[in-house]
């Protein structure tokens, strides 16, 4: 998870920015690259049972909103565990899986979801 | 800036109405009851969020202004969108255009038409309001954002379920009163309860109904509006604000930052304050909305918003009456018309013509209306004429 | 020089489902099939995961284990029978995940279950020749089985991959071997879902023709007795076929307890032999040395001799998950979730 921190205030931004939002035009071309640990803990949760059509062979999951360990929050699944052992503070730590496809013969996304540690 | 005419379609699964034939219906009965030709209108704004989905159509002012018998006037129109909130996008654009002296009379509209697709397409087109590639690419929908916001609002205030099932319960009874609602049947909170679940721990009856309809009113100076009606309604006060797409980028989830910004520039602009609302329609897509809303918005203080419901302060007949027409719970939620129908809600209350509805005594009126999972907010208070 | 594996990690995916479960869809007695192939249960991928992202994982486990930057990886060769594409290739993936683009070549591989030792011999021959300093090669397999056809009891999903390297050698590679031969008793026709096989032919005429021939093949280039190994792992598609050869060429049951994980996991293909040896490797010691032979159906094996060095001593053996551990943490599903997740359930758009 590659994101970035404002050279001016430290704040780290996930997905990268191109100006920090709390230091305005200063931080122009001084947003730094940072590579987040991927840890983080879990600030937010829901079990998923309604779906969208992609999404159907996965329900229910679980999306959770989680605070990284650097400070910004990002969106996603928590998986390998049974969605009832999620909940606020949990500590989770990022891992490669498929998102979707474009149908049948079209490009497969991958993307980030977080695992239980 | 006044409001000369409103008129809306029920709302509901029309099933034998197309969006044109919706959106005509509500426009007539508008002009009918603004007492003005179709000669008249100088522009019209329509609020619409996603008809190239729903139906395959976009160009949809081009539509409205065809089908409402304008066409051959050349009226110029508008479509006008920010998610949810696009009904009152268009009133606030119609107002700046009569504000700035150049149309004197303009019709604004709202209307989609949702049920011409099935349940995990429409789901789909709705998360458009919220952040595509970083939000719904990861399998978030709409109502799951806003279980997100409920999960941490429960860890934070010690929101209960009950507190979220009274949401419901209110709006259901107040949309029975509502002969124009698409659900006129009270619920007990086992009910809500008890409902199939939709992302935990909001179940279906948590969740306002994908609904057909269209709304719409007429507005003008507050000048010429006396050589139409004796009971113009006034527009005090429309402010917008934006906060982040995506929900994981705001500072908090438990509140609407940009309703809180909203309403303070409403109220600075009529130069009032909360008590004095009588009649709000705010937007309850959950029943966890209409929570946060009536916090944000300064009816009741941070974390007791939750016990408004239950305890009956949010009735009709309650210390300021939420959601009276049963909000977008019970009324429904044609996305593109709600920003409108909360408006014509308004004018109703105003004029003393909420008939079973009918809040005692309603002076001033507020509607809140929402995009996404609150990226876009729209307030307007509406005072009753002299 | 010498060349061998530096680093290597593995990864199989935590569901699983027993012989039971599926014989009993099928009308079939699981559990004496369970008895007769020797397997209690067989791994299965998530729908999120596929030979993609079980090399990623993989591939950032050897990583965790050493401090080699990605960046010094010259090529990154990923052996499947089940990539997710058949044009466009699973390694660059890996190679972007890693962070080792973009000075390096790529390639995908295939040849049955003997794709990913294949991978590891030309890591081998590339650093040996110094054309690169560091090769990753990775074996990993989702492999797809037709409903109530055998295989299903058995065919598996998981992977790993081997730092390749002349430096700080944890195993050295000292002899490769392979016997080669066109043998046809398992394929896959171009757009066909699953595969076909042979049924009995692909015993005796194939498993154990390649295997036996290349055993003895590296024994006499290397000159040693079975004896002379700690361990040894052999092709597993079953628990009954590498126990039969290992017997055949006299090597005891100790030497290839360790290695032997299709008990648990079943055929992951590709990636049997790659997980039969991080499952050595995950516990061997200085000095000790190992003899692999793979198989893949078309047919062929890949034979090596290798001796672990006194470097895998310091080993970050602890930075990335054992074996071991990916055989606890598991979770049974029943016939109709795997069925799901295999995607042999026809979805009304299809």
């Amino acid at each position: 998870m590659i994101g970035v921190r404002c050279g001016v205030c430290e704040k780290t931004y996930f997905p990268p920015r191109m100006i920090c939002p709390d230091c305005g035009r200063v931080s122009i071309e001084k947003m730094e690259r940072f590579k987040f640990s991927g840890k983080g803990t879990v600030y937010s949760t829901t079990v998923v049972h309604e779906a969208h059509e992609q999404f159907e062979m996965q329900k229910p999951y679980v999306i959770a909103l989680v605070e990284l360990d650097e400070g910004a929050r990002v969106l996603g699944q928590i998986i390998n565990c049974e969605p009832n052992e999620v909940e606020i503070g949990t500590e989770v730590k990022s891992t490669l899986r498929k998102l979707g496809e474009e149908g049948r013969s079209g490009i497969i996304y991958y993307g980030y979801k977080f695992v239980k540690i | 800036m006044a409001i000369i005419g409103a008129g809306m379609t029920e709302f509901g699964e029309l099933w034998d109405y197309s969006f044109r034939e919706m959106g005509i219906r509500a426009g007539l009965e508008a002009l009918n009851d603004a007492n003005i030709s179709s000669e008249q209108i100088d522009a019209m704004f329509v609020g619409n969020m996603s008809a190239g989905r729903f139906i395959d159509q976009e160009h949809v002012g081009a539509l409205i202004a065809d089908y409402a018998g304008l066409a051959h006037t050349n009226v110029p129109s508008t479509r006008v969108e920010s998610g949810g909130a696009s009904g009152a996008l268009a009133l606030r654009q119609a107002y700046f255009s009569v504000a700035s002296g150049i149309h004197d009379i303009v019709v604004v509209g709202g209307a989609e038409k949702m049920t011409d697709i099935g349940d995990a397409e429409m789901r789909s087109i709705q998360s458009a309001a919220a952040d595509q590639e970083w939000e719904t690419v990861f399998g978030a929908t709409f109502a799951s954002l806003f279980a997100l916001m409920t999960v941490r609002h429960m860890h934070e205030y010690g929101t209960t379920r009950e507190e979220l099932s009274a949401v419901a319960v209110k709006n259901h009874r107040h949309g029975a009163l509502n002969p124009r609602a698409q659900f006129r049947r009270e619920i007990k909170p086992e009910m809500v309860e008890k409902s199939p679940i939709v992302s935990s721990p909001l179940r279906m009856l948590d969740c306002s109904p994908v609904s057909d309809g269209a709304a719409a009113v007429v507005i003008c100076t507050s000048e010429m509006a006396k050589q139409f009606t004796d009971q113009p309604v006034e527009i005090l006060a429309t402010a917008q604000a934006s906060d982040t797409l995506a929900l994981h980028q705001r500072k908090s989830i438990t509140e609407m930052l940009a309703t809180k910004v909203a309403a303070r520039r409403a109220f600075d602009m009529a130069k009032m304050q909360p008590k004095n609302v009588d009649v709000a329609e705010v937007h309850d897509n959950f029943t966890i909305t209409e929570i946060m809303a009536i916090e944000d918005l300064g009816f009741f203080p941070k974390g007791e918003g939750r016990k408004a419901a239950i305890e009956g302060k949010t009735a009709i007949d309650g210390e300021i009456a939420i959601n009276s027409s049963g909000g977008l719970k019970a009324r429904g939620d044609p996305l593109g018309a709600t920003g409108v129908a909360q408006i014509v809600e308004i004018i109703q209350q105003l004029r003393g013509n909420a008939d079973k509805r009918q809040v005692a005594d309603a002076k001033v009126g507020l509607t809140h209306n929402v995009g996404g999972t609150g990226a876009s907010v729209i307030v307007h208070i509406l005072g009753a004429g002299p | 020089m010498d060349e061998g594996i530096v680093s290597y990690g593995a990864y199989i995916p935590r569901y699983r489902i027993s012989p039971e479960e599926i014989g009993h869809i099928w009308g079939l007695d699981g559990a004496s099939i369970a008895k007769g192939l020797m397997i209690e249960q067989k791994s299965v991928a998530a729908p999120d995961e596929d030979v993609a992202t079980i090399s990623i994982e993989a591939a950032r486990n050897a990583l965790k284990r050493t401090n080699v930057s990605p960046q010094k990886i010259g090529a990154i060769y990923v052996g499947s029978e089940s990539h997710p594409y058949v044009v466009k290739p699973t390694g660059t993936m890996v190679a972007e995940a890693i962070e080792a683009t973009p000075a390096l070549t790529v390639a995908d591989y295939e040849f049955a279950c003997k794709a990913g030792t294949a991978a590891i011999q030309t890591c081998m021959g590339l650093v040996g020749s110094e054309m690169i300093e560091y090769g990753l090669a990775i074996g990993a397999d989702i492999s797809q089985c037709a409903p109530g056809d055998l295989l299903e009891f058995s065919a598996s999903a998981g992977g790993a991959a081997f730092l390749i390297g002349s430096k700080d050698i944890i195993a050295r590679l000292d002899t490769t071997v392979s016997y080669t031969t066109d043998t046809p008793d398992f394929w896959r026709r171009e757009g066909q879902i699953y595969p076909s096989h042979g049924g009995r032919f692909t015993g005796d005429p194939a498993y154990f023709k390649h295997i036996l021939a290349c055993a003895k093949m590296l024994m006499e280039k290397c000159g040693t007795k079975p004896e002379d190994y700690k361990y040894a792992v052999f092709h597993q598609p079953n628990g009954k076929f590498p126990q039969r050869v290992a017997k055949q060429l006299g090597f005891a049951k100790e030497q290839i307890a360790t290695g032997l994980l299709v008990t648990k996991i079943g055929n992951t293909y590709s990636g049997a032999i790659p997980l039969g040896l991080s499952a050595i490797l995950d516990e061997a010691s200085p000095g000790d040395r190992i003899f692999a032979i793979a198989y893949g159906s078309g047919a062929g094996s890949d034979g090596f001799d290798i001796t672990v060095t006194d470097a895998i001593s310091e080993f970050k053996r602890d930075a990335a998950p054992m074996v071991r551990e990916m055989m606890e943490n598991v979770k049974s599903i029943d016939y109709g979730t795997y069925a799901k997740y295999s995607r042999k359930i026809l979805l009304a758009e299809e």
